[in-house]
């Protein structure tokens, strides 16, 4: 019986042994089970949404973007598609506003000064006119430092120069965009009356607008060539604007995608506003006589009232008549 | 001259965060900016991978091309280091950046979000090696002793590596061809417009 209990034993040690060898092929094959394919893959997260986006331990949740490679198509906009726009759209404003002054020369007062003046803008809307103004100037030329300086003013400043004026003027672009959107806003409710679109405009266009030949179409308080600075204005304003707070308060409505799309918004519209405010100042300026006095005294010339806003001036002197009846200058009575 | 790089073997990473940990530590970097920090995809589902991320010290930095006072500029050993002086804080590098990499120790301030700080492959800045000037505005300066990125050397599983890119991407074709597979090198050809073939 014991050489039996012997024979069973050995014979179910011989059977494990045998189950053991034949099973063992199994846990070999499991190691060849590769993990990475059911892994995540980069390339296939990054087709899909351009970007890759997970967990991250730390407080931080927007450091959770992985990867985003549209930065490169950014940097592609700011360094060469912006420059293009913003040197075209300037460069060939100042050309072309050159080339008419010194072909056209400055519009003249055809009939001469009448001595009499009436008022055109009030203390309130000059006060607007030129807050706004000077931040403009200032937004204007530190935003063109952050497009231009480092290739224009760099080379010839010098670094800490160069790093210490742009420092200043990215103050003075965040701080001035607070009064430059209350000049905009101002400027959007007291003008918008006069600056409805209508049939004089039509008229007013179709003849040149008096800048191109030496026609006088009748215009009201404001012509069409005006109403479109004024909707460059409020619509242009109203973009920089926006963008602008976008870029100025970053996370607070949208991520980096949203702050590059509002940096091309930002920096494109601006570019294009700055040449708009070139031919503006142009024709506030050189290019006209009398009109600076509008925005400078608040008063303009009866004959330059005549010649440019006929309709304007037959509503005032329908209203108050000439000159409010003040005491003509000296210098203008002795004609 | 080595052209270093860094290399996050994702089948290895276990997230851990002792790289995010060990770069805090070493650079006594200010709250709320971490130059390193550990990405989970797909957490908790199956295929989950871990991957830790920093600078990559691009070539051809987007960062350093936006600069509009270009602060940036890039050592002999190729990594990507920039000037504290210089920078004005106007966030253009953090919209060119791939990896989310320049912080701001003010984001939100509309005056001013600071200057800006991100990883510098442990190579300090623009001050003198080692001095206490570039300590404090950058940390510790461990390439200039000879050491490699406190990150990678603390790596538990040595799954962050740093070193030169081309002995770096043979470690890592090496661990692949051994245990027969590998997801690649995250954030590579986004950085370097190369990857490594496995």
């Amino acid at each position: 019986m014991v050489s039996f209990a012997r024979f069973v034993r050995a014979a179910v040690g011989a059977c494990a042994l045998l189950l053991l060898v034949v099973a063992a092929p199994a846990p070999v094959g499991a190691q060849q089970v590769n993990p990475t394919a059911s892994s995540v893959k980069e390339q296939q997260l990054l087709q899909e949404l351009n970007r890759i986006q997970g967990r991250v331990s730390i407080p931080d949740e927007r450091s959770g973007v992985l990867e985003q490679p549209q930065g490169r198509q950014w940097r592609e906009f700011h360094n060469v598609t912006l420059r293009w726009i913003g040197g075209i759209a300037i460069i060939g404003m100042l050309a072309v506003l050159v080339i008419f002054y010194l072909t056209r020369g400055m519009v003249r007062l055809e009939s001469g000064r009448s001595g009499r003046t009436l008022v055109r803008f009030n203390i309130y809307e000059r006060f607007v006119h030129w807050m706004t103004a000077t931040c403009f100037i200032i937004l204007a030329i530190s935003g063109l430092n952050i497009t231009f300086g480092r290739p224009l003013l760099l080379p010839l400043i010098g670094f800490e120069n160069f790093s210490e004026w742009s420092l200043w003027a990215k103050y003075a672009h965040n701080y001035l965009s607070f009064p430059f959107t209350i000049g905009v806003v101002l400027i959007l409710l007291m003008w918008i009356g006069g600056n409805i679109p209508n049939k004089v405009d039509v008229e007013w266009l179709k003849r040149g607008g008096g800048i191109v030949g030496h026609d006088h179409p009748p215009a009201y308080r404001f012509n069409a060539g005006q109403k479109a600075v004024y909707w460059i204005v409020v619509i242009g304003g109203g973009l920089v604007a926006a963008s602008g707070y976008v870029l100025m308060f970053p996370f607070y409505t949208t991520g980096i995608e949203g702050m590059q799309m509002a940096q091309i918004v930002h920096s494109v519209v601006a570019v294009l506003f700055v040449a708009a405010m070139i031919a503006h100042i142009y024709i506030g300026t050189i290019g006209m006589e009398g009109a600076f006095e509008a925005m400078g005294t608040g008063e303009v010339d009866v004959n330059w009232a005549r010649e440019h806003h006929s309709l304007w001036l037959d509503e005032q002197m329908a209203r108050t008549g000439p000159n409010d009846g003040r005491p003509q200058p000296a210098t203008a009575a002795a004609e | 001259m080595a052209r270093m790089k860094f290399l996050c073997d994702a089948d290895r990473c276990i997230e851990c965060n002792a790289c995010v940990t060990a770069c805090k530590n070493e650079h006594e970097v200010p709250w709320g900016i971490n130059r390193r920090r550990v990405v989970t995809l797909n957490d908790g589902k199956p295929g989950e991978r871990s991957i830790s991320m920093a600078c990559m010290h691009c070539t051809d930095a987007p960062c350093a091309a936006v600069c509009p006072v270009n602060c940036f500029y890039t050592t002999a050993d190729a990594v990507v280091l920039h000037s504290k002086d210089l920078c004005i804080g106007c966030g253009y590098c953090f919209y060119a950046c791939p990896f989310g990499a320049p912080q701001y120790p003010k984001v939100g301030n509309f005056g001013s979000r600071g200057k800006m700080d991100k990883c510098t492959y442990c190579a300090g800045g623009p001050e003198a090696d080692g001095s206490k000037e570039e300590y404090e505005k950058y940390g510790a300066n461990r390439l200039a002793e000879g050491k490699l990125p406190l990150c990678a050397e603390m790596c538990s599983t040595k799954s962050l590596l740093a070193g030169d890119g081309e002995i770096i991407a043979q470690i890592y074709k090496e661990r692949v061809m051994k245990r027969g597979y590998g997801s690649g090198a995250w954030g590579w050809k986004t950085a370097y417009r190369e990857t490594i073939e496995s």
